[in-house]
């Protein structure tokens, strides 16, 4: 028999799929109400962005250099073929500081990120330590839950800038190897276009792209039901889920950004 | 079969339903536990005990009835005074439930690391104290994976210990244990009673637990008491399914 939650996180059908959303809104309503309210546990906050953030550095990096590497050796044939080699500086530096830094890290957060929230809260539910902590007079909403979602809103900006900067790094080493720049030169002209308004809104963006992580990891997590299968569906609904939303949130944002940061 | 005296009841449950859709697990339970008084729940396994000890600290939500804790209706509590009555009543969960992350000190440490001011050199000399006294000091810095049952079951006695608790509550302390491991919960039990005047429930279908530590005894059969005053009254019962629970216990 297949009980509503036991669809894929809950979004077997129409119905289920408006339960699963009007369940949504209430736990992003408790998220804000209870962190605006006391206790705040900011030792396990710490933990919570050393867990999150530091953790999913090497592999960020990792990801963001190989993208820099590949952008530039793409770009620089397309531009040669063009006569427009002097564009290629900029041409990465915006690349990866508009689109491919902020997505490429909020997609490698989902999946280590997204996966482990899910799948620790869920086995936490199934062997009761939710209810152990619940049962110590600890509100387990506020030290579990929230910690998690403000660490990840936290941490992805500056992830986000590891990220850019070390793509653009790796970018301007791909380039040196084929035709001698210096690190200055490349600098001074990928940004000499750039102003804060294409740099800040672009990064902070990232902030709700962590919400959205931190979020449905926490929310699929809590509500998973039935056992070692349940933390196995509650992992794997939650990196679903939240690549799919920081993607369309993603389309919806640049496009906000654009109107609301152009004169 | 005459209820304890209404006066100093500690846990006072009336009219207590639960049903989760249509299988009632809790239907129209009255029990009442004095100071200083250990009663036994008595029923077959699952029928609704668990669920019994997770309404009485508002884990769930009861369908209707009253629940006073402590002379608190906790069914009517908002979170900050529901989280001080939880701080006097000690959970021993059926398994345990230790935070899998945590090493034992840890786990013992957890509830006085959020609801005291101690330092930590302090927790952890509170924490071995009562390791000591449930015999677990030598497993201190384990990891809960590491343990076997029954020393999950101590630790996770000891972490309901720390608090020091008015109430305690025990769901299945002894099942799955030897005899003489089961011997030695039971008498820790027993002990806490005696010195600290803890008032307890003890759910589980182990009549010798039954028979050595209650002071009164409830016997649940689909949800409902079928019995309730002492062990030995329980043989001139003419339930049916109490004497069956005797003939077999
Ligand atoms: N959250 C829940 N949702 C639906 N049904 C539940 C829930 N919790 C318990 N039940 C049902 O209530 C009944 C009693 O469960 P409970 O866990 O209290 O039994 P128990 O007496 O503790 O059993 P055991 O001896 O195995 O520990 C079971 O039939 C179970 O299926
Ligand atoms: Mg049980």
């Amino acid at each position: 028999m297949k009980t509503p939650q036991q669809g894929f996180g809950g979004l077997g059908s129409i119905p289920s799929f408006l339960e699963w959303f009007g369940e949504l809104g209430c736990f992003v309503g408790k998220f804000v109400r209870s962190t605006f309210s006391r206790p705040f546990h900011f030792q396990a906050l710490l933990q919570q962005m050393h867990e999150i953030g530091t953790r999913s550095l090497p592999l960020v990096v990792l990801a963001s250099a190989s993208t820099g590497v590949v952008l530039s050796l793409h770009t620089r044939e397309s531009l040669v073929r063009f006569g427009a080699k002097g564009l290629l500086p900029v041409v990465i530096v915006m690349t990866i500081i508009k689109e491919s830094g902020p997505i490429i890290t909020a997609l490698i957060v989902c999946g280590r990120v997204g996966a482990g929230i899910g799948a620790q809260l869920a086995s936490m539910k199934v062997t009761e330590q939710i209810d152990a902590i619940e049962a110590s007079g600890i509100n387990a909403f506020r030290l579990l839950v929230v910690t998690r979602i403000l660490a990840c809103i936290l941490m992805l900006p500056l992830l986000t800038i590891v990220a850019d900067l070390s793509g653009i790094l790796v970018g301007w080493l791909a380039n040196t190897l084929v035709e001698h720049v210096s690190l200055v030169r490349f600098i001074q002209d990928g940004f000499k276009q750039l102003t804060f308004q294409d740099l800040l809104p672009t990064t902070f963006r990232t902030a709700i792209f962590g919400f959205i992580i931190g979020l449905l990891g926490c929310f699929q997590g809590t509500r998973s039901t039935g056992g070692t299968e349940g933390v196995a569906r509650a992992a794997t609904s939650a990196v679903v889920l939240a690549s799919l939303f920081v993607i369309v949130a993603d389309v919806g944002l640049v496009r906000l950004i654009q109107i609301v940061f152009r004169p | 079969m005459t209820p304890p005296a209404q006066g100093n009841a500690v846990i006072r449950v009336e009219s207590l339903f639960k049903a989760f859709g249509s299988l009632k697990v809790i239907n129209d339970v009255n029990l009442n536990v004095n100071v200083g008084e250990t009663l036994v729940v008595l029923c077959r396994s699952g029928t609704g005990k668990s669920v019994l000890l997770k309404l009485l600290i508002g884990l769930q939500q009861p369908d209707s009835g009253s629940i006073q804790m402590l002379g608190q209706e906790i069914t009517q509590l908002a979170e900050k005074p529901l989280n001080e009555v939880r701080k006097k009543v000690g959970f021993v969960f059926q398994n345990a439930a230790l935070y899998d992350s945590l090493t034992v000190a840890e786990n013992v440490e957890f509830p006085l690391k959020y609801h005291t001011a101690l330092t930590v050199g302090q927790r952890r000399e509170q924490a071995m104290e009562i390791l000591t006294r449930v015999g677990m000091q030598d497993s201190a810095l384990m990891m809960p994976t590491e343990l076997s049952g029954g020393m999950k079951r101590r630790v996770g006695l000891a972490r309901a210990l720390v608090l020091k608790p008015k109430i305690m509550l025990y769901d299945e302390p002894t099942a799955g244990l030897d005899p003489i491991t089961s011997e030695e919960i039971n008498e820790l039990i027993l002990k806490l009673q005696q010195e600290h005047a803890m008032s307890s429930i003890v759910v589980t279908h182990e009549m010798h637990s039954a028979q050595r530590i209650s002071n009164h005894v409830a016997m649940l059969d689909q949800g409902s008491i079928v019995f309730d005053g002492n062990f030995s009254d329980m043989k001139n019962s003419d339930n049916k399914f109490v004497s069956l629970f005797i003939k077999n216990g």
